[in-house]
């Protein structure tokens, strides 16, 4: 039976039993055809600019690709073409606004890359004044981040050996889950919490009954966001650290607490300080918290306790606000500054994760 | 899992090990747990203050409010006759969020698959590790790019759209194109795409060989392989990542405080001069409230918290009954 197959499909000869098949110059004619096609297009209507051009490219690209891929190679292997290219097209979108964010990122924050912005603050500075910087801001996100991440990382890590180590039943499932759930609580939320706990209910108790915004509560509020991510990524690390080490460490007696002290911990180390770059990172990038919280203040203040404070983020903020001609520049010199160092921060976490041999 | 193979540390109380010295009641193991129990249980106790500080510093204001809380669409806090309500910040974060992610997610799924199966294993990484870095960019930046540059190509396509399709009640709008409801749901679109991107990812690529290999030697193509096998292993995968997606997108502030035209109205006009959100009102206004004002806020942010709340404990319900992928979330 397997014999008369052929023939009944109507194959005479061999090379007919090679799948019909597209040029491997194909896309590169289709692309070229596409880009002609629509410049002609864009040019006899002049409707539209360079992007216009651009779209009706990629749509004309797909569209030939299908028809030549449906005519020569069927319906099956045309449906699969297709499906390469909205799938490449995916990724080359999704690069666009990337590359125009860090593009104007670049562009627009050089106009202020001077040794003033850096040094002096917003303090006395007017609507119309040129000058005027983010000394004060910087302060501001450094300390809040630094306070943030020094609540933080005990809490998280000693967290994060409960859920592995130790816990077990309904309360380290509910844990589990809360963390989980506590990644997802927007940042604005965060700070109304701190908002309603810290400012409105805990500080009126020291500051003659009023509300005292302050720079530890925008790190109170930051390491709120935090948590769940450092207890995330400790566990996974945790996880990852051999069973083996532990039941040599038990063997040899060691009480369990040295056991995750000394041997767990300092094994999943390089892991966590990953997962707690990482954490910082996003949380320097925050502004709404900071914009509840700390008070906003233009001026240089080291002091989190007392007094408001500000942060780069919030900087970028307000000064998106002003009307003044001079407020864009400072407000994207701000965004440099801080991608700069939220950017840093993540790459070293993640070249740190690269050197990691527990993740590999 | 590994605890569960491990020998457990109170050998000496059940009579096993004869020869062990005895257990101390108080030693440093006790403490040591007791703490990491302390710590771990922070979560818990973190999750129920929020729910009870909102409450408490809600139910004031919402007492004092003039007007229904959940019906009213304006927002008047300052003066004698406080009046407002979350109606239409509630709209418009359903409306902002749900547009983002109908933008989104197929794209995100394309990068996915791009990264997964169709991408050169070594280029997947660095590609990977772009995609990455757009999660990094603070959403401050993306709103000021969103009001400052991307405003234009954006205006430029409403335009067209209401030229083209302008009898759509969507496309309706005259202009003048600026702030709107698509500016902030695209660039809000791009902000949710990473998060999308990276679990669905993950998902995509925990397809078992067996069921790929088997759909492609059955004479599959690429595509049908990916339609057959991984598109309906990872069903569960993708849904929740649309999940944390909308979370997100639901509570994102800064990026549609900057982008939105923050107008109190309930319609489904995308192009003109509109949008609020219930973060990007509590942005927008908190500089200027009075503490009074500050109350109503704190009321608007405890019915954004129990929104995500929901959406979020229902993404992680469905990720929890597939065990498998949940390290990546």
């Amino acid at each position: 039976m397997s014999v008369e197959t052929p023939t009944r499909m109507g194959v005479q000869d061999a090379h007919q039993l090679r799948v019909k098949s597209l040029p491997s110059w194909a896309p590169w004619a289709t692309a070229a055809a596409a880009i002609a096609v629509s410049f002609v297009l864009i040019y006899l209507t002049s409707y539209g600019g360079m992007i216009l051009t651009g779209v009706v490219a990629a749509l004309l690209f797909v569209i030939f690709m299908g028809l030549a891929a449906t005519f020569v190679e069927g319906g099956r292997s045309a449906r699969n073409r297709m499906a390469t290219i909205l799938i490449y097209g995916a990724f080359i979108l999704a690069l666009l606004p990337l590359i125009s964010v860090v593009w104007t990122l670049v562009s627009k924050g050089s106009t202020r890359l001077d040794a003033n912005f850096f040094n002096t603050s917003m303090n006395n500075i007017g609507v119309f004044d040129e000058k005027g910087g983010a000394y004060h801001a910087i302060i501001g996100t450094l300390e809040q981040a630094g306070i943030a991440t020094l609540i933080t990382v005990p809490l998280g890590i000693m967290g994060a050996v409960y859920i592995v180590e130790y816990g077990r039943g309904f309360l380290a499932n509910a844990i589990r889950f809360f963390v989980d759930v506590m990644t997802g609580i927007p940042s604005i939320v965060s700070g109304l919490f701190v908002l309603s706990f810290w400012v409105f209910t805990i500080t009126p108790l020291y500051n003659d009954g009023r509300p005292a915004y302050s720079g530890f509560a925008a790190a109170l509020s930051l390491s709120v966001l935090m948590l769940p991510t450092v207890v995330r990524s400790t566990e996974e690390m945790l996880r990852l650290v051999p069973g083996a080490l532990r039941e040599g460490a038990y063997a040899l007696g060691v009480p369990k607490w040295k056991t995750i002290t000394s041997i767990v911990l300092p094994t999943a180390g390089p892991g966590i300080v990953t997962g707690v770059m990482l954490a910082v990172a996003r949380a320097a990038g925050e502004t709404a918290p900071v914009l509840l919280v700390a008070g906003g203040l233009s001026a240089i203040n080291f002091n989190v306790f007392n007094g408001g404070q500000s942060s780069l983020s919030l900087y970028v903020f307000q000064q998106a606000g002003v009307a003044s001609e001079f407020a864009p520049g400072r407000a994207w010199t701000a965004a440099l500054t801080l991608v700069v160092l939220v950017l840093v921060l993540t790459v070293a976490a993640k070249l740190l994760a690269r050197r990691n041999k527990l993740a590999r | 899992m590994s605890q569960q193979t491990l020998p457990s540390t109170s050998a000496g109380s059940s009579g096993g090990g004869g020869g062990l010295p005895p257990k101390k009641r108080f030693g440093g193991d006790v403490i040591f747990r007791g703490t990491a129990t302390a710590a771990g249980s922070m979560v818990l106790v973190i999750i129920a203050a929020i729910a009870v500080f909102l409450i408490v510093k809600a139910i004031p204001a919402i007492r004092d409010d003039n007007a229904n809380f959940f019906t009213y669409k304006e927002w008047f806090t300052d003066g004698d006759d406080p009046k407002f309500g979350i109606a239409a910040t509630v709209f418009g974060t359903i409306l902002t969020a749900f547009l983002a992610l109908l933008l989104a997610v197929p794209v995100a799924l394309g990068i996915a698959l791009c990264l997964s199966h169709y991408a050169h294993r070594r280029v997947a990484t660095t590609l990977g590790f772009i995609i990455d870095l757009l999660a990094a960019v603070p959403s401050v930046v993306f709103g000021l790019w969103g009001r400052d540059y991307f405003y234009e190509p954006v205006s430029n396509l409403s335009k067209w759209l209401h030229d083209t399709a302008g009898w759509l009640p969507i496309f309706g709008s005259e202009g003048p194109y600026g702030k709107s409801v698509l500016l902030g749901s695209i660039v809000l679109g791009i902000m949710i795409l990473p998060i999308v991107t990276s679990l669905s990812r993950e998902v995509f690529m925990q397809t078992p060989p067996e069921n790929q290999e088997a759909a492609l030697a059955l004479g599959a193509t690429k595509w049908e392989m990916i339609r057959t096998s991984v598109l309906p292993y990872g069903k569960a995968g993708i849904i929740a990542s649309v999940m944390l997606g909308l979370g997100r997108a639901l509570g994102e502030t800064i990026a549609l405080a900057l982008t939105l035209g923050s107008v109190f109205a309930i319609n489904f006009d995308l192009l003109g001069p509109g949008g609020v959100t219930i973060a990007s009102n509590i942005a927008n206004r908190f500089a200027e409230a009075n503490e009074f004002g500050r109350g109503a806020l704190i009321a608007s942010g405890l019915a954004l918290f129990a929104i995500t709340l929901v959406v979020n404990m229902a993404a992680r319900a469905i990720v929890y009954r597939r065990r498998e992928f949940v390290g990546s979330a």
